[in-house]
């Protein structure tokens, strides 16, 4: 009798209201560990912050989510040993940061630099820069996955293969940061709808 | 030049996990998407994740009994959490972060936002940190978390738990779940666990006491596994022309 032992992937629980406390600790009111994880990115190239806020399905920011991005460097590559494209890596720049939407004001934000476009599947065009993101909270049973796209960089996302797949032009939108110059800093406002109007792309990765 | 990634993640099983929307757990209305997940084919973004060093961490990292201990040791049941991070196909999932959080003994969480009457413990933070070796296997030790009361009905009460956050060693593998113990009245009445339709993987959640682990005279010992997303190599692809 042939048996397939494969062992089921673990259920995924709500991060809950005090995700501070384990992921980042000085949010919650406390310091503990020598050296913190953080929303500041170093690395080689243009420095941009992207923010926004996470809004309910009434519109209103959520202020205690947990938001982590994971990121190409400026040549697009990721600091990962599954990517071998034949582009620098920048040992500086892991590509990965975390923070939580503020208590008061309900926005995140990183300091990072913008990410070169990345190999796309087999057979399929080069996919646009993008930042992947990921966010857990209270009343979120399992973490809800998507990308931010830059709208200054309309010729690549024209032809970048997940935009593409996303056929109703509104829903692509929703993945699209909007440029402003803040303090001389590039700065991309992405803002996540969980549910209702202009509801955010999510994705099942 | 390599253009597509040599291992990808099996389709994540939808229905041993929790959907969106739980009206038994009141938050979620309003947090949950209401539109279709977009189904994504892996690429570099999905299979690459972050890498983190053990020269991150500091000695005390997974030890919640010392790690926050200031005049003296924390107040509770002293206990070791011990066992496995692996992926689908049974294999140990490697050097990978693990992360993990809980309430005091008494029920009350180190976090600004908890206002619950049972007080603070001076000398325990409630976190704690540490990356897997090279079998999957993880270790710490801490006091065991209290019951408390949070506002879901009028009198819902979350059993003992412990949070854990997995980063796995893709993108795709990133997981956050919750850690119960064997034996605990409070599980059936929970809208949390509940969230997860299916027995099994609620049952999964449940840590196992492992008196052989148990140090003599010392601390209890609880067993709990832990399973992310299992890779495929993919052995056949079809190459589309002028690629």
């Amino acid at each position: 009798m042939t048996t397939l032992n494969y062992v089921p992937e673990t259920g995924s629980q709500t991060a809950g209201p005090y995700v501070h406390i384990g992921l980042i600790p000085h949010q919650a009111g406390f310091d503990i560990f020598e050296k913190p994880f953080s929303n500041m990115l170093g690395g080689e190239g243009e420095r941009i912050r992207i923010e926004g806020r996470v809004l309910d399905g009434l519109g209103a920011p959520c202020r205690d989510v947990l938001l982590e991005i994971w990121q190409a460097n400026a040549a697009g590559r990721y600091n990962h040993p599954a990517d071998q494209q034949d582009k620098p890596l920048d040992p500086g720049f892991r590509g990965w940061g975390r923070t939580g939407t503020d208590f008061e004001t309900g926005l995140w934000w990183f300091d990072t630099i913008k990410p070169g476009s990345v190999v796309g599947r087999h057979g399929h065009k080069p996919m646009a820069p993008h930042v992947n993101l990921w966010l857990v909270s209270r009343g979120i049973n399992i973490g809800l996955s998507t990308r931010l796209y830059f709208a200054d960089e309309a010729a690549l996302n024209a032809t970048d293969p997940v935009l593409r797949m996303i056929e109703p032009a509104v829903r692509r939108d929703t993945l699209i940061a909007r440029p402003e110059m803040r303090d001389g800093v590039p700065t991309y406002v992405f803002d996540i709808r969980l549910q209702g109007e202009n509801e955010t792309a999510f994705f099942d990765i | 030049m390599p253009h597509t990634p040599t291992e990808e993640f099996f389709q994540r099983d939808r229905t041993l996990q929790p959907p969106g929307y739980t009206p038994g757990y009141k938050t979620s209305v309003l947090r949950s998407p209401k539109l279709a997940l977009w189904s994504l084919q892996n690429s570099l973004s999905e299979v690459t994740g972050p890498v983190f060093g053990r020269e991150e961490l500091g000695p005390l990292d997974h030890d919640m009994i010392l790690n926050y201990a200031k005049t003296g040791e924390p107040i509770g049941e002293r206990t070791i959490v011990h066992g496995r991070v692996l992926d689908e196909t049974g294999r140990g999932v490697a050097n990978t972060l693990v992360e993990v959080w809980q309430a005091n003994a008494g029920g009350r969480y180190r976090h600004r936002n908890d206002t619950y009457l049972a007080p603070i413990d001076p000398n325990f933070g409630g976190c704690g940190r540490m990356i897997t070796d090279a079998t999957g296997y993880y270790a710490f030790r801490t006091v065991k978390p209290g019951a408390y009361p949070f506002r879901n009905h009028v009198n819902s009460w979350r059993p003992a738990h412990i949070h854990f956050s997995l980063m796995g060693s893709g993108w795709a593998q990133r997981l956050i779940t919750q850690m119960y113990f064997e034996g605990d009245p409070l599980i059936p009445k929970d809208s949390i666990i509940a969230t997860i339709p299916d027995p099994g993987a609620r049952e999964r959640l449940v840590a196992k006491l492992d008196f052989n682990a148990s140090i003599p005279l010392d601390t209890l010992a609880y067993r709990f596994d832990i399973v992310l997303r299992g890779k495929r190599a993919t052995l056949f692809e079809n190459k589309l022309h002028g690629n």
